[in-house]
């Protein structure tokens, strides 16, 4: 298909774009339908590149990442944030337009780093490299400017995320096994996640981590 | 079959254990199913010293007699643990602290734990070993958070983020390593992420991209070594979880994840040479070794003192393999089997002596000796094996240590002095008054269980006193596997 690395690339700008969003987000349940998105984004470019490279245990990794990211995973969180009632996240650490700055440095930074090689890289999707970098940095920000626990572990699923288009982008995917034993583990920790964020509210009364700075040196 | 053995029991286990862990009789269970794996690691141990490695299932798992000495130990702890932990745990339903729904939670998760982190040992595929590291981090988080306080639910919540982050950092090395080895082996037959086969071509791996990905394997497996600075949750997690938990999770959850830096380190240094993988390895482990070390004077409570302990001894070993040559690999190795067996031997007494004083305050602990003579010898003979004393073990791997440093990096030996004199000072001026001192503590309801702890110490005295040939010839076959 001609068309192939130019849709691809949209695919990929897409989901850098999301990644800025889900940045400048503050409502968690707009938080996961961005995840969804970024999911069905993944879910599109495997299928792109399972059918552009004729590898076809690419397809059950698309399937598996429709179900799992775009269904699964979102309907659960969603049900939790209304069972917390943790719909808003209003404050971030740093304000969100010097976040949005910070981001913009990583994604620089990501592309620099993963310049020399996406040069080696023999696949069409290449250049998704960089990209991929910059999403998993990103959630990595979310993570760290978020004081509630669900958007924090929203910002570890959509670095989960970047790392799967990593290994889709630069290496056509990741032997089945190990693709199937790192989507049990991410749904296993989602689970035990929900089990935490009640005992965390019994405890607390609030998902707010700034209550949970007792463990320091002092 | 010894394999298949070793790595489908703590899996029956945890079956078992999730459906009868409620039951009277769960604890001797437990040990039972600890045992047998024992039984089977031991086994498996004999075969791989008679007839050397083992390549199966499509080799996709492999035995040498590096991962095959850290089986026999994880099964010799475990067993151990499970023994220590019959009496503890009782006295901690006793107390008011735990129910059986809690405790049928505790015996399932001790025993997927288990199962994890012999998968992570056994298996010759990069990607599945990250698999099971994650999955011994997510068994131990509701490890942490058993007695759901706020403390431990926030102890496991620092401990689920931290290492997540840090382990998603190890999958992004896995696929850089994954992505450098499918230009060699190619994508057909999944043989691009076997240990055996990459190490076979590691010569001709793009030496780029191995170096980006062992930046990345290294900030993620040492992350859950607990090196600094990303040693946050170490302390944490081993002072609010169960002691049990603490004892496995110091002995034997550390050692398993520097065998993944090794394993990683070994095929990076056929690409890229010895220089940065070494380097970067002694400067975490000094840094490691010296911060928490100076760390160690301000901790108040007995289970962060030997957390922050345990950060310092893998500082310890993790400067020792970037040593490298034949006598660092041997004295890490010697390390690693005395540090996990005294240090949860510590953890045993410290357990029990915090259930006899009603506090983990080290203030509130005083005059063991007295009321506990057996607690009280056990926390001291246990705190001078750790602190170097001859004529423990720890003496000996420690001392190696040191001249080869003298010997091979000069300027890197005031740090490791200066490490060791102040964790000397600091663990000892605390654990004296905790001995000796005026006599505070309550009659334990229960006997405790202090064989686990004087066999332990037994063993550390007797690799420093006299060491079997055999088992010298063991860890020099595998001292030469890492190189």
């Amino acid at each position: 298909m001609p068309y192939t690395v130019p849709i691809l690339n949209l695919l990929a700008a897409c989901l850098l774009l999301i990644s800025f969003a889900m940045l400048s987000r503050r409502r968690t349940q707009r938080l996961v339908n961005l995840f969804a998105w970024q999911g069905a984004i993944l879910f599109l470019s495997t299928c792109l590149v399972a059918h552009s490279s004729g590898l076809h245990e690419l397809y059950y990794s698309a399937a598996l990442t429709l179900l799992l990211k775009v269904i699964a995973l979102p309907l659960i969180l969603h049900r939790l944030i209304n069972r917390l009632g943790a719909q808003w996240d209003s404050e971030t650490v740093v304000n969100i337009p010097l976040t949005m700055l910070a981001g913009l440095v990583l994604v620089i930074f990501a592309f620099g780093l993963a310049q020399p090689i996406s040069m080696m890289a023999t696949t069409i999707t290449r250049n998704m490299l960089g990209i991929a970098l910059a999403v998993i940095l990103l959630s990595f920000l979310m993570m760290i400017t978020r004081r509630k626990a669900v958007t924090q572990v929203i910002g570890f699923l959509a670095m989960e995320n970047g790392l799967f288009f990593a290994a889709t982008s630069a290496t056509y995917g990741m032997p089945m096994v190990v693709e199937l034993g790192i989507a049990l583990d991410v749904l296993v920790g989602v689970f035990i996640l929900g089990l935490f964020f009640f005992q965390i509210r019994e405890q607390f009364e609030s998902l707010d981590l700034r209550n949970m700075e007792n463990l320091k040196e002092d | 079959m010894q394999l298949l053995a070793v790595l489908t029991l703590p899996v029956l286990g945890f079956l078992l254990l999730a459906l009868f862990g409620a039951k009277r009789n769960a604890p001797e269970l437990n040990c039972t199913i600890s045992f047998a794996t024992l039984i089977a690691a031991s086994l498996l141990a004999v075969r791989v010293a008679r007839h050397g490695s083992i390549l199966v299932f499509h080799d996709q798992f492999f035995v040498d007699s590096f991962n095959v000495f850290l089986v026999a130990l994880t099964a010799f702890v475990g067993f151990t643990t499970a023994l220590f932990s019959r009496p503890y745990m009782r006295i901690e339903e006793l107390h008011g602290r735990l129910t059986p729904r809690r405790l049928r939670l505790y015996h399932a998760m001790y025993q997927l734990f288990m199962a994890a982190m012999f998968l992570a040992l056994l298996t010759n595929n990069m990607g599945l070993l990250w698999v099971a590291m994650e999955a011994a981090t997510l068994s131990t988080v509701l490890l942490v958070s058993l007695y759901r306080t706020r403390a431990s639910l926030e102890a496991a919540w620092k401990y689920f983020i931290l290492c997540g982050v840090g382990i998603a950092q190890a999958l992004f090395g896995t696929i850089l390593l994954y992505f450098a080895a499918e230009k060699t082996l190619g994508h057909e037959g999944m043989t691009a992420l076997l240990w055996t086969h990459l190490n076979a071509v590691k010569g001709q791996l793009e030496p780029r991209v191995l170096g980006l990905a062992f930046v990345f394997l290294l900030v993620g497996y040492g992350t859950k070594v607990g090196l600094a600075p990303l040693h946050n949750w170490l302390p944490d997690a081993h002072a609010e979880g169960p002691t049990p938990v603490s004892a496995v999770l110091s002995g034997l959850l550390l050692n398993v994840a520097l065998y993944a830096v090794i394993r990683c380190k070994v095929l990076v240094e056929g690409s890229i040479g010895v220089a940065l993988p070494s380097r970067m390895l002694m400067g975490f482990g000094l840094l490691s070794a010296v911060l928490a070390a100076f760390f160690l004077w301000r901790q108040k409570d007995i289970k962060r003192l030997f957390g922050y302990s345990s950060i310092e001894h893998m500082g310890i070993i993790t400067f020792a393999f970037g040593l490298g040559g034949p006598i660092a690999n041997f004295a890490g190795l010697l390390h690693m089997t005395v540090h996990s067996l005294t240090k949860s031997s510590i953890f045993f007494t410290a357990g029990h002596a915090t259930q006899s004083s009603g506090t983990q305050q080290m203030d509130g602990i005083r005059g063991l000796i007295d009321t506990h003579p057996a607690i009280g010898w056990g926390l001291m003979l246990g705190s001078l094996a750790i602190l170097g004393m001859p004529p423990f073990g720890v003496f000996a791997s420690e001392f190696l240590i040191l001249t080869t440093a003298m010997r091979e990096h000069p300027a890197t030996t005031p740090f490791l002095l200066i490490a060791l004199a102040v964790a000397f000072a600091a663990i000892f001026s605390r654990v004296q008054p905790m001995v000796f001192g005026d006599s505070e503590s309550q009659p334990l309801p229960r006997s405790p269980a202090m064989l686990p702890v004087f066999v332990h110490l037994a063993l550390v005295l007797m690799l420093g006193v006299y060491m079997p040939p055999a088992l010298a010839d063991w860890y020099r076959a595998a001292a030469r596997l890492i190189g």
